[in-house]
C-alpha cells in the first residue's frame, strides 16, 4: 500500500458526502453531508502533509475543523429557525421566494 | 508572540523530559512509506469508513444517519494518530466526535427525531441527476489521484522533532499567527449568529398564573383539580376511569397521555365486577378468574359475608334507574 491509497478513500468519501447533500431532502443529513467532504478534505491535508514532510497541511487541517465548527453553528441555528416557522426540516419546503 | 514562542518552547522542554510522550509520534509510524501495520490498520478502516459513510446516503432516519458520520469520524482520528498528525487525531476526536455531532444530536432531539425523508420530487429528475453528479465527482477525483505525479514521500520525521503539536503550535502562533486571530474573531462571529437566529421576541404578553386563572374562571370551566381515575374497591390504577355519583365514569378523570394513545379501560367491566361482588358472588367469582385479576385483597365492606346484607346499590345507579342514588344511598 502507499500513501495514494488514503487520497482514493478521501475521493470516495468526498463524493459520498456530495451526493448525500444532492439527495437527501432532510436538512440535517445534508448538512451532514457537508461535515463529510470537510473530514475527507482533511484527510487529504493530512496525507499530502506526511508526503511533503511539512506540517502546514495539518496548520491548514486545523483551521478547516475550526471553521467547520462555525459553520455547524450557524447552519444548525438556520436549521432551527427555520423548523420554527415551517413545522418542518426538509428543504422542500422552503419556498417561499418561488414565483 | 514571543511570549507564544517561549511557551512552546518551554512545552518542547516538558516533552523530551517525559520519555512517553516525547516517544508517542515516532512510535506510531511516520516514515515516508507505510509499514505493514498501517496497512493492515488501512484495510481494516476503510471499508468501515466507506460502509458507514453509505449510511449517510441510505440511513432512514436522521440519527442513523448521525450514528454512522460519528463512526466514520472515531475511523479518522485513527488514520490521522497513524499518519503522523497527533495533534489532529486528538481535536478531530475532542472538537468533531465531542462537539460538533453531538450538537446535530441536540438539534435533531430538538427538530423531532422521527421526522422521515420526503419522497415527493419536488425538482423532476433530481434523484437521477443527484446520482451523476455524484458517481461523476468520484469518476473526475479517481482521474485527478490516478494521473497526479506525487513526491517520494518524505515523511513527518523531522518536522516530528520536537513532537508533534509543538511543531504545529510553532506554525499556528508564528508563520500563521494573523490567521489564528481572524478565525478567533469567526467564532465570536458564529457564536453571536446562532443566538441572533434562535432568539425569539414575544407577540403576545406573557401568560402568568393569575391570568390563566382568571381565564378559566371567566369561561366557566371546571376550576377544582381533576378527579383521581381508578378509586373502586377491588381495582386501583390509573387507566381505569373513576365513577361520578350516578355511576357514569367520568372520562377526565384518566391522564389525557393514556386517553390519546386509547389505552384507557372499559370502567362497566369493573362497575360490573364490582356488582357482582357486592351481590355476594364474589366466592364463585375468585375461584374462577382468580388469575387474571390483581389485588384481589377487598376492603372489609366488599367481602361476601358483609355484601348479602347490602342491596345492589351501584348497579342501580350504573343504569342510571335512580338519579337519586347517592342521596339514596346516604338515607340506607
Amino acid at each position: 500500500m502507499t500513501l495514494t491509497h488514503y487520497l482514493v478513500l478521501s475521493g470516495i468519501l468526498f463524493s459520498i458526502g456530495a451526493a448525500a447533500v444532492l439527495l437527501r431532502r432532510n436538512a440535517i443529513i445534508a448538512f451532514m453531508g457537508v461535515e463529510l467532504m470537510l473530514n475527507a478534505t482533511n484527510l487529504c491535508l493530512v496525507t499530502f502533509s506526511r508526503m511533503h514532510g511539512e506540517l502546514t497541511g495539518q496548520v491548514l487541517a486545523f483551521f478547516v475543523m475550526v471553521v467547520a465548527a462555525a459553520e455547524v453553528v450557524v447552519g444548525l441555528a438556520i436549521i432551527v429557525a427555520i423548523f420554527r416557522t415551517r413545522r418542518s426540516a426538509s428543504i422542500d419546503d422552503v419556498n417561499l421566494l418561488k414565483s | 508572540m514571543s511570549a507564544a514562542l517561549s511557551a512552546a518552547a518551554l512545552a518542547a522542554d516538558l516533552t523530551s523530559s517525559l520519555p512517553a510522550v516525547g516517544a508517542l509520534p515516532r512510535a506510531v509510524d511516520s516514515a515516508g512509506d507505510p509499514s505493514t501495520a498501517e496497512a493492515v490498520l488501512f484495510w481494516v478502516l476503510a471499508p468501515v469508513m466507506v460502509l458507514a459513510s453509505l449510511g449517510l446516503l441510505f440511513a432512514r432516519k436522521a440519527v442513523h444517519a448521525a450514528l454512522s458520520v460519528i463512526l466514520v469520524m472515531i475511523c479518522l482520528a485513527f488514520m490521522y494518530v497513524t499518519q503522523g498528525a497527533v495533534f489532529l487525531g486528538v481535536v478531530q476526536v475532542v472538537v468533531y466526535t465531542g462537539a460538533i455531532m453531538m450538537l446535530f444530536l441536540f438539534v435533531l432531539m430538538l427538530v423531532g427525531v422521527s421526522t422521515a425523508d420526503s419522497l415527493v420530487e419536488t425538482i423532476r429528475g433530481q434523484r437521477w441527476i443527484g446520482w451523476v453528479a455524484g458517481l461523476g465527482l468520484l469518476v473526475v477525483l479517481a482521474g485527478v489521484i490516478g494521473t497526479a505525479a506525487y513526491p517520494e514521500p518524505t515523511g513527518l520525521g523531522s518536522a516530528n522533532e520536537a513532537s508533534n503539536p509543538v511543531g504545529i503550535a510553532h506554525l499556528i502562533f508564528g508563520r500563521y499567527v494573523f490567521a489564528m486571530e481572524v478565525v478567533g474573531a469567526l467564532l465570536v462571529t458564529a457564536a453571536l449568529g446562532a443566538l441572533v437566529y434562535t432568539h425569539r421576541r414575544r407577540l403576545t404578553p406573557r401568560l402568568g398564573q393569575r391570568e390563566r386563572a382568571e381565564a378559566r374562571v371567566r369561561d366557566g370551566q371546571h376550576l377544582a383539580p381533576l378527579p383521581a381515575p381508578g378509586v373502586y374497591a377491588k381495582h386501583n390504577a390509573m387507566d381505569v376511569p373513576a365513577l361520578d355519583p350516578y355511576g357514569q365514569p367520568i372520562e377526565s378523570s384518566v391522564p389525557r397521555v393514556l386517553r390519546v394513545r386509547g389505552q384507557e379501560a372499559d370502567a362497566a367491566e369493573y362497575a360490573a365486577r364490582i356488582d357482582r361482588v357486592l351481590a355476594g358472588k364474589a366466592a364463585v367469582d375468585r375461584g374462577t378468574s382468580a388469575s387474571d385479576e390483581q389485588g384481589t385483597t377487598a376492603p372489609p365492606h366488599a367481602e361476601p359475608q358483609s355484601a348479602p346484607i347490602g342491596e345492589p346499590r351501584i348497579a342501580d345507579a350504573v343504569a342510571g334507574v335512580d338519579a337519586g342514588a347517592p342521596d339514596s344511598e346516604e338515607g340506607k
